[in-house]
């Protein structure tokens, strides 16, 4: 319930960010809205010595429309993500998923930058990012770096980040007109679980929630859309090359068999349409 | 940080949670703490007007922010907030220990949309337990300080609109005939309704 | 006209809005001022020995005063009981995960947490024992030497021919599963030992029998043990009384000599508060190809977790109203308690009467399917009819009034129960994923089961005219102060603003019993009725002395509240010059109220869902209920209880499930994991009115508190079976989930 003592470090910048992280180095991590981070200390899963509050770099919190993409800070919180103008007209699945995350409190505190740098695979906007095709533009003691989503998650809990690497923007690319179809699929016991499977879809890609140790994409599903399979057909295919755990609520083979399920789900409802599901307003 | 509209401060450890801020330092002990995994909602104020869970922000995150508590939503003689007002007129409460947030949850609730439908209601109190109430009073609360009624099962749920008899609606709100009355009002016994 | 019967908003609520209510954490008082903070050490082990204890490290922590273990526990009297006696820190032996073994006090509970975790504990793992199963098998005893983890047996085997001469016989072996209260405010504490006294607060539903059993373990007499009991966040049967570690709290403030405080996480609860539930059943119904039910046996195997408290009286409860509402010739009920290395099992919202619903209506339902008729039409057929009452079971439940039928034909009206037939037989047909389920539970509770005991009540009209009612009751949420002050104010006519209920407290109220078992306004109100009663008669002799008229020429008033000589007015006297005349006490009377007997409300639940067939989510659209509890008192208040207690009811049915691991681990020990309900998995519930008196007590109630959740399981677990009773599924056991959904549909489809 109570953390361990820890150190607190509030910065007003950036740059006092990075030089604090790169000082304390593994010792510290960053900590945005904390709903996350603060879960796992309190249970004392998680031990840093030294935490680097990101909450007053209110200018980390944006969301605009670049060249062909929208750029979003990485403290923006979701509560934002799912309100934006832009995104509903833009990249509504974002919004929209967005909007799914734990509950409304959450919703305020929770950044966009913090779940995916948590990168917890059950989480619902790892997957979407990839399904999207993110990239996410990192700040770190050698200079700026750009990286693919399809990068981005290494294993359980785990990006590519350095420790004392800030991520600090989200650059969604605007779907082109042909794969504006998109759908969120997210299937739990009680409306405020973590998925037990989800499925994001963006035209013609598919990216699964819970089914790896990682976000991942369902490319068999996807080789069988480009060439042409229904979405049942593509859907059968949906739990190839995933590794689906075990728990409380599902089996390793229930989590294939939802997968199927859901993707088939998402990509029929994923046709191109005016106005996005009511319940993301 | 202000609470309330007053200040608040104090010398404390870098990993006092703000619930236990409140509580201890400043003595507000109307937010309660009710689990350990940020579920409960049992902690929920408001900070800069939003609902934030107090179990899973520091103290220190606080510092500079407004915060409001349940105890600082009734007007300054007392007079009752309209949610507040609408949790017990609704029976919207029992053994009151999620109230707090509850009532914090849903002013932030019908501050971002002020006219929920039921549903809307329900998904906005996802992050708030209550195990006495069943929900039902507390959405109806919720709707009632929105300035709607509540139909009961609003929208259409399967057979409702074949339901025979209007019995149905007798255990809602008020029976034919009878008002629900305040304590006070039977100040002359014999005389209300 | 009497405010009985009206719909009152609650006297509680403004304090409870505006301040929050004063849980036991919440306390601010001198007395505890410097007082030092408790954090246990707790096993991660389901079962072993324990070896050493090294609190050196722990000890020199920061802000640590002491660390305490079982051998500090020197000073208590000898225990009473046998081989399962537990003890108030595990001593030698551990056998569930969360079982108390060390007290650490620091002077706050941030140091608590961190020297908790230094206390060095030594385990010799023994092997777990999970499960009822387990237990049975006797590999691994609980207690050495006691031969078996049976702890207690009881009813009697039907007879060989008791089956004979059904056309069909269905068994079946199936779970009502562990589940946690989940109260909002966990347990909590706070102890001050002071001029040979001992003050304990505590979050408790019963604060005499607190004192009482706090007294017996410390070796105290009653009379220098006083317990208090705050505002309480929720009990829901968990906290009867009180239990080791908040009786081993007031231990340590003794010991140490200063005053301790202390509060659980909830992690802590749910795996240290008690569990609900916990039995395997095997039902076995018999009957007529026409619809007629002749024989009955339910055999219960009762889960008490690693020690024997209440467990053991939830397989007798469930025993006793094994038949539930039916008029079956040949009924049986047998069963074994058990211990199993997990958390102990005790009273939970019904307390062994859900248990016994969910057996016979789930046997109602196979034997409906069995013989293809209408679930509803065979319940009618079975049921108690209304000419029957005073109706005696073959278990000797005496059921005091019912109109078994008659709720049931009510709820399938409003139901439109017909329709909703329809619309399942469409939905089949078009064979889409998203298909219906109704299921119909009809049930009949125990409540004051434990009427002999009776409840107090004290009335005192003061000099001012205002009334104090003092109770035994102890509300945490059901709003006695505004239902006493009612019948007060009813019986009087004292304004309710100028009625004060006091609570809770042992030396405010030294004898009582207490709220649990639905008992508070068919025992508490009743004694608050018949003081109201008795002071007015005092008054009445007051008064013909005061006007000297003659006592039978007097009439009251109770619009004014007044006394005066019948149909004059100008004679009248209230209750301030009355109580004035009486004295500085002003009038009182004490009242003991212990009924004959129990009563049983009763009612019919239906449940609508809708399966999605392909993943096997259930959702509930529609629950509509009669719960018949005798004359309502407040409307407002008996539909909170009913609300609450469907939604109890629901979470058991679909969602809710303690489990643990082959080796004992606690699985669901989060709120995360513990798939407690919540707003987003339930409707708004369709409660029907119906009042059936009683004769049992003058105000003709019965107890509603628990009947919501008796009444809901089985409601809402049999619309999930029927669901998807057309693809082949008979059963599905509880909760049902959607993995255990779907893997009932595709076994079904396999075995098809």
């Amino acid at each position: 319930m109570i953390p361990p003592p820890f150190s607190y470090q509030r910065v007003s910048s950036a740059d006092e960010a990075l030089q604090l992280a790169a000082e304390y180095g593994e010792d510290a991590k960053f900590l945005a809205g904390g709903h996350s981070l603060l879960p796992l200390m309190k249970l004392r899963l998680a031990q840093p010595e030294v935490l680097i509050d990101l909450g007053p770099l209110r200018e980390l919190s944006y969301l605009r429309a670049e060249d062909g993409h929208v750029a979003i800070g990485a403290l923006t919180r979701h509560h934002d993500v799912q309100h934006s103008e832009l995104l509903a007209s833009s990249v509504p699945l974002l919004a929209h998923a967005a909007g799914q995350v734990g509950d409304p409190q959450v919703r305020h505190r929770g950044t966009i930058g913090g779940s995916l740098v948590h990168a917890d695979p059950a989480s619902d906007l790892p997957a979407v990012i990839l399904a999207l095709d993110g990239v996410l533009v990192a700040r770190g003691p050698s200079g700026t770096r750009q990286i693919a989503a399809a990068e981005f998650f290494q294993g359980l809990f785990e990006t590519v980040l350095e420790p004392a690497e800030l991520l600090t923007e989200i650059r969604v690319p605007v779907p082109a007109a042909g794969q504006a179809g998109w759908s969120f699929q997210k299937f739990t016991k009680r409306a405020i679980d973590w998925a037990i499977v989800g499925v994001a879809v963006q035209g013609g890609s598919v990216a699964l929630v819970n089914m790896a140790s990682t976000p991942v994409r369902a490319t068999a599903v996807e080789q069988a859309l480009a060439s042409g399979a229904s979405p049942a057909e593509a859907g059968a295919l949906a739990a190839d090359g995933t590794s689906p755990g075990e728990d409380i609520n599902a089996t390793a083979a229930y989590r294939a068999h939802l997968a199927r399920v859901l993707v088939t789900r998402a990509l029929q409802e994923a046709t191109p349409r005016p106005d996005p599901p009511e319940d993301h307003r | 940080m202000t609470v309330n509209g007053a200040e608040a401060s104090g010398e404390v450890e870098d990993r006092l949670l703000l619930v236990h801020f409140l509580r201890e330092v400043a003595g507000l002990t109307a937010t309660n703490v009710g689990c350990d995994t940020s579920s409960c909602g049992a902690c929920t104020v408001l900070l800069d007007g939003e609902s934030v869970k107090s179990c899973t922000v520091l103290a220190a995150q606080a510092d500079g922010h407004q915060l409001v508590t349940a105890e600082g939503l009734a007007g300054p003689d007392g007079e009752l907030h309209p949610v507040q007002r609408a949790f017990r007129a609704e029976h919207g409460l029992q053994c009151g220990f999620c109230t707090p947030g509850m009532v914090l949850a849903a002013v932030s609730l019908l501050r971002e949309n002020p006219h929920p439908s039921e549903a809307e209601v329900r998904a906005g109190l996802e992050g708030n337990l209550c195990r006495c109430t069943g929900y039902h009073n507390i959405v109806r609360a919720v709707l009632a300080a929105a300035g709607q009624g509540a139909a009961p099962g609003q929208g259409a749920a399967p057979g409702q609109e074949a339901a025979a008899g209007q019995e149905a609606a007798a255990g809602q709100g008020a029976a034919a005939g009878q008002e629900t009355v305040e304590p006070g009002a039977m100040a002359e016994p014999g005389g209300a309704a | 006209m009497s405010i009985l019967g009206t719909r009152v908003v609650r006297t509680e609520d403004p304090r409870l809005l505006t301040a929050g209510g004063t849980y036991t954490d919440d306390l601010r008082l001198p007395e505890l001022a410097g007082a030092a903070r408790v954090t246990f050490v707790r096993s991660p082990v389901a079962h072993a020995r324990i070896t050493g204890i090294d609190a050196a490290a722990a000890r020199e922590a920061p802000g640590v005063v002491a660390v305490l273990t079982a051998a500090d526990l020197d000073d208590l009297p000898p225990g009473e009981g046998g081989a399962a006696t537990e003890p108030l820190l595990a001593s030698g032996r551990v056998r569930y995960v969360g079982e108390a073994v060390a007290i650490v006090v620091t002077e706050d509970g941030y140091q608590g947490a961190d020297a908790a975790e230094l206390v060095s504990v030594d385990y010799q793992p023994l092997p777990a024992v999970p499960s009822i199963t387990d237990a049975l098998d006797g590999g691994t005893l609980l207690f050495d030497g006691t031969g078996s983890n049976v702890v207690a047996t009881g009813g009697e085997p039907p007879a060989e021919d008791a089956f004979r001469d059904c056309d069909v016989v269905i068994g079946r072996t199936i779970g009502n599963q562990r589940l946690a209260p989940v109260p909002l405010e966990v347990r909590a504490g706070a102890a001050r030992w002071a001029d040979g006294r001992l003050t304990l607060w505590a979050s408790t539903q019963n604060a005499q029998l607190a004192r009482d059993a706090v007294a017996g373990a410390l070796g105290l007499a009653a009379a220098d043990v006083r317990v208090v009991a705050p505002d309480v966040g929720g009990g829901f049967g968990a906290k009867i009384a009180t239990e080791r570690d908040t009786i081993a709290v007031a231990w340590a403030a003794k010991r140490l000599g200063r005053p301790l405080r202390w509060v659980e996480t909830r992690n802590e609860n749910l795996t240290g508060m008690v569990h609900g539930r916990g039995q395997l059943q095997t039902i076995k119904i018999g009957g007529t190809r026409d619809g007629r039910i002749l024989a009955y046996h339910l055999d219960i195997v009762q889960d008490c977790g690693a020690y024997p408290r209440f467990g053991m009286f939830l397989a007798e409860l469930t025993r006793l109203m094994a038949s539930g509402v039916y008029d079956i010739p040949a009924v049986a009920a047998t069963s074994r308690a058990v211990l199993t290395s997990t958390t102990p099992i005790s009273a939970y919202r019904g307390a062994g009467r859900p248990e016994a619903t969910a057996a016979i209506e789930r046997a109602v339902d196979l034997f409906a399917a069995e013989i293809g008729m209408d679930p509803a039409e065979v319940r009618r057929q079975n049921l108690v009819p209304p000419g029957a009452f005073p109706y005696t079971t073959p278990s000797g439940a005496v059921y005091d009034s019912g109109e078994y039928a008659a709720a049931l034909d009510k709820v399938l009206a409003a139901a439109g129960y017909g329709e909703l037939r329809a619309e399942q037989a469409r939905r089949r047909d078009r064979g889409g994923p998203v298909q219906l389920g109704i299921g119909v539970s009809c049930y009949v509770e125990i409540t004051a089961g434990d009427y002999t005991g009776g409840e107090t009540s004290r009335l005192v009209v003061a000099p001012s005219g205002a009334a104090t009612v003092y109770t035994g009751s102890s509300p945490h949420g059901q709003g006695h102060d505004t239902a006493f002050a009612m019948l007060v104010n009813a019986e009087l006519g004292i304004p309710m603003d100028q009625i004060t209920v006091v609570h809770g407290d042992t030396d405010a109220v030294p004898n009582g019993v207490g709220t649990y078992g639905s008992r508070s306004l068919q025992l508490g109100g009743s004694a608050v009725h018949q003081a109201a009663v008795e002071v007015k008669e005092q008054a009445r002799e007051l008064a013909a002395g005061m006007i000297e008229a003659s006592e039978a020429d007097l009439e009251f008033d109770v619009s004014r509240g007044s006394w005066q000589v019948r149909g004059d007015p100008e004679t009248a006297l209230g209750w301030a010059a009355l109580a004035g005349r009486a004295g500085p006490g002003g009038l009182s009377a004490e009242v003991d109220f212990r009924p004959s007997s129990p009563t049983f409300p009763f009612g019919t639940h239906i449940a609508v869902v809708e399966v999605d067939t392909e993943t096997g989510k259930v959702t509930l659209r529609r629950h509509i209920t009669v719960d018949d509890a005798g004359l309502v008192l407040n409307p407002v208040l008996a539909e909170g209880q009913r609300h609450g207690g469907i939604a109890q009811g629901v979470a058991q049915a679909l969602l809710e499930e303690v489990l643990y691991d082959a080796d004992g681990n606690p699985l669901t020990s989060t709120l995360a994991d513990y798939a407690a309900i919540t707003a987003t998995e339930l409707p708004s519930f369709e409660l029907l009115d119906s009042q059936t008196p009683t004769k049992v007590n003058p105000l003709g109630v019965k107890g509603i508190g628990e009947a919501g959740t008796i009444g809901a399981t089985p409601a809402a677990l049999s619309a999930v079976v029927d669901a998807v009773a057309h693809l082949g599924v008979r059963h599905i056991d509880m909760p049902a989930t959607p993995l255990r959904v779907w893997t009932a549909i595709s076994e079904a489809r396999a075995s098809a």
